[in-house]
């Protein structure tokens, strides 16, 4: 099985990005093309073939999320495109949107004809302004050449792009916050259900999906779903473009199939290339902050989505950031707790005080304060936090924890001792000692 | 010393977003752009409230959620750590401290000339080139000791081939 | 707008604890288990306001989902099995309420609310007795906001719940106070951090009344009361409004649907005031102005329609939010303003007491009332004409100080003339009773017929908007009236662009009218709200008199003291004028 596989990253750094000539001239639109002549239950019906999960992070079936919203009677609909790629370790969006905008606009102008909307909108985050004017341009270019705006491709069909700009909250790639964003208003993530399906953006049936599954689309529709699906595993269709970041050799987006094996992600020189500075693998941390961590025993567990989630891993954003053993996991946790205590929008409880808690008695074992009563208050913040927060941010800020409590429980033990394995922690009291 | 932003330039940034409640974001960014000190003044986010028929408590609380928002002068140019789990193993603490001796204020803190604030933030989606620094629109990554000095002396002294000669994108 | 609604003709069958319960579509976990005993712990919710879902306090599980469910915002499903105890679901309840209480300020023995607050009662109910959790160092570090006439602010006993935010925004649409910053920043705050005093805040306290804590709360004025009580050369005296003798009996565990007037005149005078007065008696001097207001303003092309203006928040809103229409708003002051006038003017003549003497204690079921005595212009008595303004909650705090037990004090009358009222001033403290009222004299004046059926009921009830037209003996009069701001508003739209056609509108700024008032007890909601009304219209039916032109006292007044109603002395001393506030 090759380890790499380029569908939808092919014209990333090879065409024009903006350029329908360019993205014309490298099979462009030929999705949207037989997309035109198909029904839109012929259209979901190779989505669900394909068996394309979301690849914002949560995974839900693309193509049963479109049949939910293509049966709700009312309009108009309106598409939307998560953009708001936060998740720290993941950058795979941002190659897209700058380097291929072309196949994502032509991945929401497949869904707009599918559901009969004539309006979008792309979330943005406000990190990515740069990105913006290109997508912009591309937009502009793409309504110029008839392929966006009135009367695509000659057609009756009139669907328009609108970019929003995030402007700093993590929070917003959750579905619902991020509708209110597109709206104007904080980020706040909505009660449901009701579902977005039903009551979204201006209160009306929306589809939201994130880039790269948006990006799949003109593929899936082209070749067929089964032909998608085949690139990868039984459960899990096609291919995923992950990210790797961290101590390790190749940091860097590649489009891999699902099914290949963790250390071939880590290790193969195709990919990963190993640890940097010839240090030995100490855990990795996937799918972004909100993600599980996992060990080098988990090594020759295929990456897809059923086999990470039979080993406690996930996919998650396709975030792989490497850890080596220079790095501490308390020190580590505090780093991921700390991003949660930014980026809580603060509503609710759990997700407030939890994280913030949670930090302080992280810093407890780093000073050399903790104690066991701690490690038990830890267990009942993750419990708490992870069944009863508001929103997926609050549920799941603490899986690395718990992971890392699993994995690490020695390691973290010895903090009780002051003692700190990987030799980050105590360093100023032992300075002082001497 | 920039030249403040006038109401009317308030207004026309407004109105070229349509005077529409969902652009607020965008006004209030453009608003902060313009502003010379990156930041949105009591006085402006009124003039929104009020032409967007909005209650100024509403788009206070918008002001005060986004990260990328001040209510407060900073400088003209926001230099913004990464401190995300990336980038802070491949020791993001020790890029701080660099631009704090560089700059010779602490993080959080604006230079006396009013040129730099230093500020952390979470990720900016650049994590194959950590650490990073932000400093509006544009990301500096792999940064070291002599890209630090270089990168405050380009934007010192203005240079604006310089400045996105050495940026990453 | 949304289509997504929830058919509540429809019925929905489902267990919770075992139990089977049969409740409409669109029905909440939480409302359908209370149907059968089961009272889960709420903290955000309150019945009257929208659903937030931020505290997680009434979390419950559901068979065959893994993630707990707020009992507040998920409606039941079909065949649903629900389980609101269990021991997952009691540690998960008490952790989020150790997080609340790790950052709540332990004082509660120094708190205005001991006793009555909500997050005490869970701390209770959860036998809390350890917070195993560190304080973060902002606790008890904000700084309290204490600028405001009316209300207080302090931000360190504030839960986060929302509920005040939901009201200033949602019903009242003052919107001063609203949701700022994130994470462990995240607080309820004015626009740029202001004083309350700098906002469109118009003091109706709402936010007070909904607040589960202490963190908003009226400035305590019982001292200033105490103070004149004890001094011996002042000659205090007490005026109440309507709706406090429907509600007062609550703050000594009695139900809502009771009216105590005779208590309270009891309780009044054992607190040691001279006089023991009613604003009844002024608000049929309201009526005796306003209608014959009315009736100029019909009869002389007067801008119409004529909106009362009995209410001090909906004045503040009128000044601060629609200047435009405040030539449309009546010159009348306030029935506790008129009745401070006259104290310090004909009942000081009448009792051959010396103006400077007299001091006026109003008891008010509203927060806005602190801020309407202390106007500047309201002292045309020569002197502040009222000078302290208690609360419902104050008045029954002095009570308990005093060592008097409600329940079992006898029933006594108000003092005379200042006390004599009719059932039309009854009706004052609920929404469309002043315009009832009205009707009730403006009819008779008009017509110089006997009314058959004294008895507007189309004007009656909680709805937030009423309309109807009234017959005057051939003279048709359309009104309105609307409660709680946000009612207003609609309704002041309608009249600024045209689409309304009224000759007179009734505006209170709580909702439900001053039964509702951001001064009562605490723990209001529609339900006790609608008993406070039937007790009060009970009280009107009882009466003898139920027309404030018929009011004996209110005769003497013209006769011997006002002359005429609108005439030289009632402009001086019961009317005023408004001002544009920015």
């Amino acid at each position: 099985m090759a380890l790499t596989k380029q569908l939808i990253s092919k014209n990333c750094g090879k065409i024009k990005p903006e350029s329908i000539d360019g993205y014309i001239q490298s099979g462009g639109y030929e999705g949207l093309k037989k997309a035109l002549t198909m029904q839109p239950k012929e259209i979901i019906a190779e989505v669900k073939a394909a068996k394309l999960l979301g690849r914002g992070g949560a995974a839900y079936p693309v193509g049963a999320k479109w049949e939910h919203l293509l049966e709700i009677p009312h309009s108009p609909k309106f598409i939307v495109c998560n953009a708001d790629e936060g998740e720290p370790g993941t950058f795979k969006d941002k190659i897209l949107l700058s380097q291929d905008p072309l196949r994502v606009i032509e991945g929401m102008t497949i869904a707009a004809h599918v559901f009969g909307s004539h309006d979008a909108y792309i979330y943005i985050r406000g990190e990515y302004l740069a990105i913006q004017k290109v997508f912009q341009q591309a937009i502009d270019n793409a309504i110029a050449e008839g392929y966006l705006g009135n009367r695509i491709l000659g057609t009756d069909f009139t669907f328009n792009i609108h970019i929003t700009s995030g402007a700093g909250a993590y929070v917003c790639g959750e579905n619902s916050a991020l509708l209110n964003s597109i709206e104007g208003k904080p980020g706040y993530p909505r009660i449901k259900p009701p579902h977005l399906a039903e009551v979204g953006l201006f209160s009306m049936p929306t589809l939201v999906n994130n880039v790269e599954s948006f990006a799949t689309i003109p593929t899936i529709v082209l070749d067929g779903g089964n032909q998608y699906a085949n690139y990868g595993t039984a459960d899990s269709g096609g291919t995923k473009l992950i990210c790797l970041s961290g101590l390790v050799v190749n940091q860097g987006v590649y489009e891999i199939p699902f099914g290949i094996t963790l250390r071939d992600i880590i290790y193969n020189p195709e990919i990963g290339g190993g640890i940097a500075n010839g240090k030995k693998l100490k855990f990795f941390h996937l799918g972004g902050q909100s993600g599980p961590c996992g060990i080098p025993e988990q090594l020759d567990t295929p990456y897809c989505y059923a086999a990470l989630r039979s080993a406690g891993l996930s996919v998650g954003s396709g975030a792989v950031v490497i850890l080596d053993e220079s790095v501490c996991v308390v020190d580590y946790l505090k780093g991921v707790t700390e991003f949660f205590i930014h980026e809580s929008c603060g509503k609710c409880t759990p997700c407030r005080e939890g994280n913030q808690k949670v930090y302080a008695i992280l810093c407890k074992l780093s000073d050399g304060t903790a104690t066991t009563q701690d490690f038990k208050l830890l267990k009942r913040l993750i419990t708490t936090m992870t069944a009863a927060s508001f929103c997926g941010l609050g549920q799941s800020a603490t899986i690395a924890l718990a992971t890392c409590l699993k994995h690490f429980s020695a390691e973290i033990e010895d903090h009780l001792h002051k003692k700190c394995p990987a030799g980050v922690c105590f360093q100023e009291q032992e300075r002082a000692a001497i | 010393m920039h030249k403040e932003l006038t109401n009317e330039q308030v207004l026309k940034i407004i109105k070229a977003n349509g005077n529409s409640k969902e652009r607020l974001l965008s006004i209030l960014l453009e608003i902060q752009k313009a502003s010379g000190h990156n930041s949105v003044d009591e006085a402006w986010a009124k003039i929104v409230a009020q032409e967007l028929h909005l209650p100024l408590t509403k788009v206070y609380n918008v002001l005060t959620f986004y990260a990328m928002f001040s209510t407060k002068h900073r400088g003209k140019y926001v230099i913004e750590i990464c401190k995300s789990t990336p980038c802070k193993v491949t020791k993001s603490d020790e890029i701080v401290q660099m631009f704090e001796e560089e700059l010779g204020i602490n993080i959080s803190e604006t230079t006396p000339d009013n040129l730099f604030t230093l500020m952390h933030t979470g990720c900016v989606g650049a994590c194959d080139i950590g650490p990073v620094a932000k400093i509006g629109e544009r990301i500096y990554g792999n940064l070291t000791k002599e890209k630090i000095s270089n990168i405050v002396s380009l934007y010192r002294k203005g240079d604006t081939n310089g400045i996105n000669q050495a940026a990453n994108f | 707008m949304s289509h997504y609604q929830p058919d509540p003709t429809k019925s929905v069958t489902l267990t919770i604890d075992g139990i089977s319960v049969t409740v409409p579509e669109g029905t909440s976990i939480l409302e359908a288990a209370k149907q059968i005993g089961i009272n889960i712990p709420i903290l955000c919710h309150h019945p009257d306001l929208r659903v937030r879902a931020n505290c997680r306090i009434c979390i419950v599980t559901a068979k065959g989902q893994r993630k707990f469910k707020t009992a507040c915002s998920t409606e039941v499903w079909s065949g649903a099995e629900i389980l609101t105890n269990s021991t997952a679901i009691r540690d998960a309840r008490k952790t989020v309420l150790e997080l609340i209480l790790a950052e709540h300020p332990q004082e509660c023995l120094q708190c205005i609310r001991n006793g009555s607050c909500e997050l005490q009662k869970l701390a209770k109910d959860f036998g809390i007795q350890e917070i195993p959790f560190t304080p973060s160092p902002l606790v008890g570090e904000l700084p309290i906001d204490d600028a405001h006439p009316a209300i207080v602010r302090n931000p360190n006993k504030c839960v986060k719940c929302g509920r005040c935010v939901e009201v200033c925004q949602e019903i009242q649409t003052v919107r001063a106070i609203n949701t700022a910053h994130r994470s462990q920043h995240y607080e309820i705050s004015t626009a740029f951090e202001k004083n309350l005093a700098e906002t469109p805040c118009v003091s109706c306290g709402q936010c007070v009344a909904v607040c589960p804590v202490g963190a908003l709360y009226e400035h305590d004025d019982t001292a200033k009361v105490w103070a004149a009580l004890d001094n011996h050369d002042l000659h205090v005296v007490v005026q109440t409004a309507p709706a406090v003798r429907v509600a007062l009996g609550e703050e000594f565990g009695m139900d809502s649907g009771n009216i105590f007037t005779g208590k309270m005149v009891a309780g009044l005078r054992r607190l040691g005031f001279a006089k023991v007065f009613d604003t009844d008696f002024s608000a049929d001097v309201t009526i005796m102005e306003e209608g014959h207001e009315l009736l100029e303003r019909i009869n002389n092309n007067g801008p119409l329609p004529l909106i009362t203006s009995c209410c001090p928040g909906w004045v503040n809103f009128a000044e601060k939010l629609y200047p435009e229409l405040l030539p449309h708003v009546s010159s009348c002051k306030s029935p506790q303003q008129m009745f401070g006038a006259l104290a310090k003017t004909y009942y000081a003549q009448t009792s051959g007491i010396s103006p400077e003497k007299i001091f006026v204690v109003s008891i008010m079921p509203c927060t806005a009332k602190k801020y309407e005595c202390a106007r500047p212009e309201m002292n045309d008595s020569g002197y502040q004409d009222v000078d302290v303004v208690l609360t419902t909650r104050e008045l029954a705090k002095m009570l308990k100080q005093a060592n008097i037990n409600f329940n079992s004090l006898p029933e006594e009358s108000f003092d005379e003339p200042l006390g004599i009222s009719t059932g039309a001033a009854v009706i004052f403290g609920t929404s469309g009773g002043v315009m009832e009222a009205a009707l009730r004299t403006v009819y008779e004046v008009v017509t110089e017929k006997p009314l058959g059926k004294l008895d507007f009921d189309n004007v009656r009830g909680l709805t937030g908007i009423k309309e109807a037209t009234v017959d005057l003996d051939g003279t048709t009069v359309k009104v309105a009236i609307a409660n709680g701001l946000g009612n207003a508003r609609i309704l002041l739209e309608k009249i600024k662009s045209g689409q309304a056609d009224y000759q007179f509108v009734e505006i209170m700024a709580c909702p439900g009218g001053c039964i509702g008032g951001g001064g009562q007890p605490h723990g209001t909601t529609t339900v006790t709200k609608q008993g406070r009304m039937s007790a009060m219209y009970q009280a009107d039916k009882n009466s003898a008199l139920r027309q404030s032109h018929k009011n004996p006292a209110i005769i003497s007044l013209y006769k011997d003291f006002l002359a005429q109603p609108l005439g030289h002395k009632s402009h001086k001393l019961l009317h005023t004028q408004y001002k544009t506030i920015k």
